[in-house]
């Protein structure tokens, strides 16, 4: 037998390697497996292929998507399609950092502690937060770890969220509470998309550990961020954040504005949007928090001789030293990520950042006016919004998405596809069940890829569309 | 003092350990944007003025070659599988291969945006669709979700399915049995999925103790096993059949931890072995990057019987041969992440197993367990080998306690091994060996790169006889010499301190 895929070996070395074993042959070595258990027919799978046709039936595969990048794209929710530069792949390619493992070795793995703290730094800069962990999976596990970090802290059993968080956070903070953790309760919106502050007041007593929202919401809102921090803190709860890092050059740090912890998902900031993942979850919270905080953690020292080095610190929170007492049971992350975000936020920088924020507001701004000023379009999200915001459409919106994309737009995230996640969360319209009433609304999102050209075909292509028999209502 | 003859000594120069945000300077950029085109609406008209950011994040003002320089100077400070052999055990450290990466990168792919149109991504659903029924041939069970990020959130994804499992049968057990050689992640996931870990011993072959196994059971409660086999010490478990049994008849369900299916592809099936469900580590056995720690994907799979539970959606084909998500699984845990898993991870994922084939599968197994048994045997009488005596499957453990006398340990031959070019084993895992060394070549390291392993330890052996001093020492060649660990502990600089700032730690 001669191995001939990834493995080194000529079929004379794998005779003097079984000699130097004194294995009789290659099934010899497997002699311990109990025959019962042993499976001699091979696997229904089909057979291995070159390096060509491997590749080529991947095309095959790719050829039948048409991406979003391709596309006059809108949409968002959660995973946006900004520009990734070229010298993020070019260091994320680098096999010192794509090949290497967990940084156990500090001697030996220096280039990766020194991204991971320049990272941390970089996360605690954007948040206003004191301490960042090296990354977390993406924004639901980081908001299902921030509830459970909050439950350990406070010593107590319920988190309140506002429904403008995610609506597949709060599903994935649901499903990962269901046996530890704080018991999570979600209050509704107002008109206008903002949470209901009054609902939030209500919800939030004794027993609360945390109260979520998210900057800006689910559907672009603004959250009265200090309100809801002095309402928290009041009843002697943790204010978790949900922040969409890139709205950090525009929107205030939410370590400034009280919060305690900051999760989100930082996508957006380097990474391709990859079909939803692996994008980057992200985690930072206040110094009085630091040793609870999940997953690893680098931190600066010197060596024997005094010189500057980084190592894996506070290891005694984690897993492979403390098992069932740690504060999770995160081990593998999501470094990569956080390595192309680093790139990608030292290519913009300090100035970069806000000018990349104010750039997608204004175009954010430039087109919600347009759609405004369409017959029968109107606002679902009131006030400013910074690059994404939800308008009623007087048809479905999926009717309306899918009759574009000839036309060679996605026109958005139809909403009603999360309306399971907001039922009696929304105010009642006019008679309307909140949720059916979701079916119209489409969420929009404006990055700095889309050209005003593209704004204005958009916008009258939406209007052709709304004007037309063939879009009709149901 | 010894003859140090050729030992590595040499020490590099002092390479350039400044931050990225050292290197700033005001007025320096990298980046650029397109044509605005639209109104230059004030910052003020846009955000009211409470909720506007009030200082910028302190970011880099860097050019983008000097942006370039510096992540390039710390990647040669850093050490992949690219750089050389890697034989951490438990880790899966193979070769990853670049059309992998090419795949991957495919705009078709990763331009996707996860809620455009599924008729828009016909291709990917198709990939996905593929890749879980090539799992469940793989584990020898019925039905994949592929959300998982991790091992350990396969994990707790693994468990949130065995507790809904039970309460649908009006259940409510408690208790989750763990070997002793476990992985770390094991005792943390039962935690957080609302159970208690039930601790069971090894018998002197390294396996589950039989014995000590049915007395846990006796104390009533058990909703289920975790079981990596072969164990974190390479042996195959020979009771699993009965282990299985066990378990089943005091009602419980098993789970397989996959950290170590390098050892079994197409040779036996946890499903065969009586599991229930299976996770798999795609950055351990499908040769994904591990990217410095992540991302990696952990899909799990699992018994017909529990397939009503598996968190939406699962990828489904219509008549019409369109595939398409489904979310109607009314008594589905739930969603353990966003959107659909870490896809671009499966993507490489189903590239290695489409060029492998079943065939290129089992050599994988075949060569790595080879592997392991030739790395054993060349270091057979320089360490202790305890489970010597059996027939190793992809790794190994072995014992530095024959060093002890001379004041050495195993982290001393870790870090002296780095002075030979090569990444150390695991050290000190699992717990129930002293002074673990846990070694795992993988298939894909030559038998020149295996001997030069041996000849590497071999030589550390020498010293630690000959000159213990130098393996204290060690490491002497890298960039940094060891590291201050308790300091950075004690006083934690988690972050830049920028000259501005008040003095202290984070």
């Amino acid at each position: 037998m001669t191995p001939t895929r990834y493995v080194p070996h000529s079929a004379a070395d794998v005779e003097e390697m079984l000699a130097a074993v004194r294995a009789s042959s290659v099934d010899d070595l497997f002699a311990e497996i109990p025959e019962e258990v042993r499976r001699r027919e091979p696997l229904a799978l089909p057979a291995g292929l070159s390096e060509a046709e491997v590749i080529a039936e991947a095309r095959r595969l790719a050829g039948k998507d048409t991406p979003a990048t391709q596309l006059v794209s809108f949409l968002g929710a959660g995973v946006y399609d900004h520009y990734v530069p070229a010298v993020v792949d070019a260091v994320v390619s680098r096999g010192e950092f794509l090949t290497a493992y967990t940084p156990y070795q500090p001697e030996r793995s220096q280039g990766m502690l020194q991204t991971i703290f320049e990272f941390q730094t970089a996360i605690c800069e954007l948040t206003g937060m004191d301490v960042s962990n090296a990354s977390m999976y993406d924004g639901g596990t980081a908001l299902a770890e921030a509830s459970f970090l909050a439950g350990v802290q406070t010593h107590r059993g319920e988190v309140v969220l506002s429904a403008g968080v995610h609506p597949e956070y709060r599903q994935v903070l649901a499903t990962e509470s269901a046996g530890y953790g704080p018991r999570p309760q979600t209050v509704g919106l107002l008109a206008g998309a903002a949470t209901d502050l009054d609902a939030l007041a209500a919800a939030v007593g004794e027993d609360t550990a945390a109260v979520v929202v998210q900057q800006p919401n689910f559907f672009g809102a603004l959250e009265d961020v200090p309100a809801v921090a002095e309402l928290a803190h009041a009843a002697g709860a943790l204010l978790v954040v949900v922040a969409d890092p890139v709205s950090l050059g525009l929107l205030e740090a939410p370590g400034r504005l009280g919060a305690d912890i900051v999760v989100g998902e930082a996508q957006a900031l380097g990474n391709a949007m990859d079909f939803g993942g692996p994008g980057l979850g992200y985690m930072a919270v206040t110094t009085k928090l630091m040793r609870r905080i999940p997953g690893r953690l680098v931190g600066e020292t010197v060596d024997l001789e005094g010189r500057r080095g980084f190592v894996l610190t506070l290891q005694t929170r984690e897993q492979h030293i403390r098992r069932e007492k740690a504060t999770s049971n995160i081990c593998s992350n999501h470094a990569l990520n956080a390595l192309a975000t680093l790139v990608y936020l030292s290519w913009l920088g300090k100035e970069g950042l806000p000018e990349l924020g104010l750039h997608c507001a204004r175009k954010a701004a430039y087109l919600r006016g347009r759609l405004l000023a369409l017959p029968g379009v109107t606002p679902f999200t009131e006030g400013p919004v910074f690059r994404e915001f939800a308008v009623r459409l007087p048809r479905p919106a999926a009717v309306v998405v899918d009759a574009l994309v000839p036309e060679g737009f996605l026109a958005g995230v139809p909403a009603g596809r999360f309306a399971g996640q907001y039922a009696g969360l929304l105010p009642a319209e006019g008679g309307d069940v909140a949720s059916a009433a979701l079916d119209d609304v489409l969420l929009v999102a404006v990055t700095e890829k889309r050209t005003r050209a593209e704004l204005d075909a958009f916008a009258d292509a939406l209007g052709r569309a709304l004007a037309s028999d063939e879009v009709d209502r149901g | 003092m010894a003859d140090r003859g050729d030992a590595p000594v040499c020490r590099p120069a002092d390479v350039d350990r400044t931050t990225i945000y050292e290197k700033s300077r005001p007025g320096r950029r990298a980046y650029t944007l397109p044509e605005l085109g639209v109104p230059e609406v004030p910052a003020a008209e846009l955000v009211p003025e409470s909720l506007r950011r009030s200082a910028p994040a302190r970011l880099p003002e860097i050019s983008e070659i000097d942006l370039l320089r510096h992540f390039t100077g710390l990647s040669t400070l850093n050490y992949g599988v690219d750089s050389g052999s890697y034989p951490l055990g438990s880790c899966t450290m193979k070769y990853n291969p670049r059309v992998n990466e090419v795949a991957a990168r495919l705009d078709g792919f990763a331009g996707l945006h996860p809620y455009q149109p599924e008729s828009l991504a016909q291709g990917a659903l198709e990939l996905l669709y593929e890749l879980e029924r090539w799992f469940a041939e793989i584990s020898g069970l019925h039905f994949t979700t592929l959300q998982p990020a991790a091992g350990a959130h396969g994990e707790l994804t693994g468990l949130l399915i065995i507790r809904a499992a039970h309460l649908a049968e009006g259940r409510d057990p408690k208790r989750i049995i763990i070997p002793d050689t476990a992985h770390g992640t094991n005792p943390a996931s039962v935690v957080m999925a609302g159970f208690v870990p039930a601790p069971v011993r090894s018998d002197a072959r390294g396996g589950v103790d039989l014995d000590h196994l049915r007395e846990v059971i006796a104390g009533g409660d058990i909703a289920g096993l975790m079981l990596t086999n072969p164990n974190t010490l390479g042996l195959f478990d020979e009771h699993i059949v009965e282990i299985a049994t066990l378990v089943h008849e005091a009602g419980g369900l098993l789970y397989y931890d996959g950290a170590n299916a390098n050892a079994v592809l197409g040779i036996s099936r946890p499903g065969d072995m009586g599991f229930d469900i299976v996770h798999f580590n795609t950055h351990k056995t499908f040769s994904t990057p591990h990217g410095g720690g992540g991302p990696g994907a952990g899909p799990i799979v699992v018994r017909d019987s529990l397939a009503p539970f598996l968190p939406v959606p699962l990828v489904e084909k219509g008549e019409d041969g369109r595939f398409f998500f489904q979310y109607d699984r009314p008594q589905s845990i739930g969603k353990v992440r966003t959107f659909y898993g870490n896809f671009g991870v499966l993507v490489r994922t189903w590239t290695y197993i489409r060029s492998l084939g079943a065939e290129g599968l089992r050599e994988v197994s075949e060569m790595a367990v080879l592997n392991a048994n030739y790395v054993m045997e060349g270091l057979r009488g320089l360490l202790d080998l305890p489970y010597g005596q059996r027939r190793c499957m992809h790794e190994f453990v072995g014992s530095a306690t024959p060093l002890k006398q001379d004041g050495v340990r195993a982290l001393d031959v870790a870090k002296r091994l780095l002075d030979y070019g090569v990444h150390p084993p695991t050290t000190y895992f699992p717990l129930i060996v002293d002074e673990a060394l846990m070694v795992e070549p993988t298939e894909t390291e030559s038998k020149d790169a295996l001997d030069r392993l041996v000849e590497a330890f071999r030589s550390v052996a020498r010293e630690a006889r000959d000159d213990p001093q130098l393996l204290h020492d060690a490491p002497v060649t890298l960039p940094v010499r060891r590291l201050d660990e308790a300091q950075a502990a004690r006083r934690p600089i988690v972050k830049q301190q920028f000259p501005e700032d008040a003095e202290g730690g984070a």
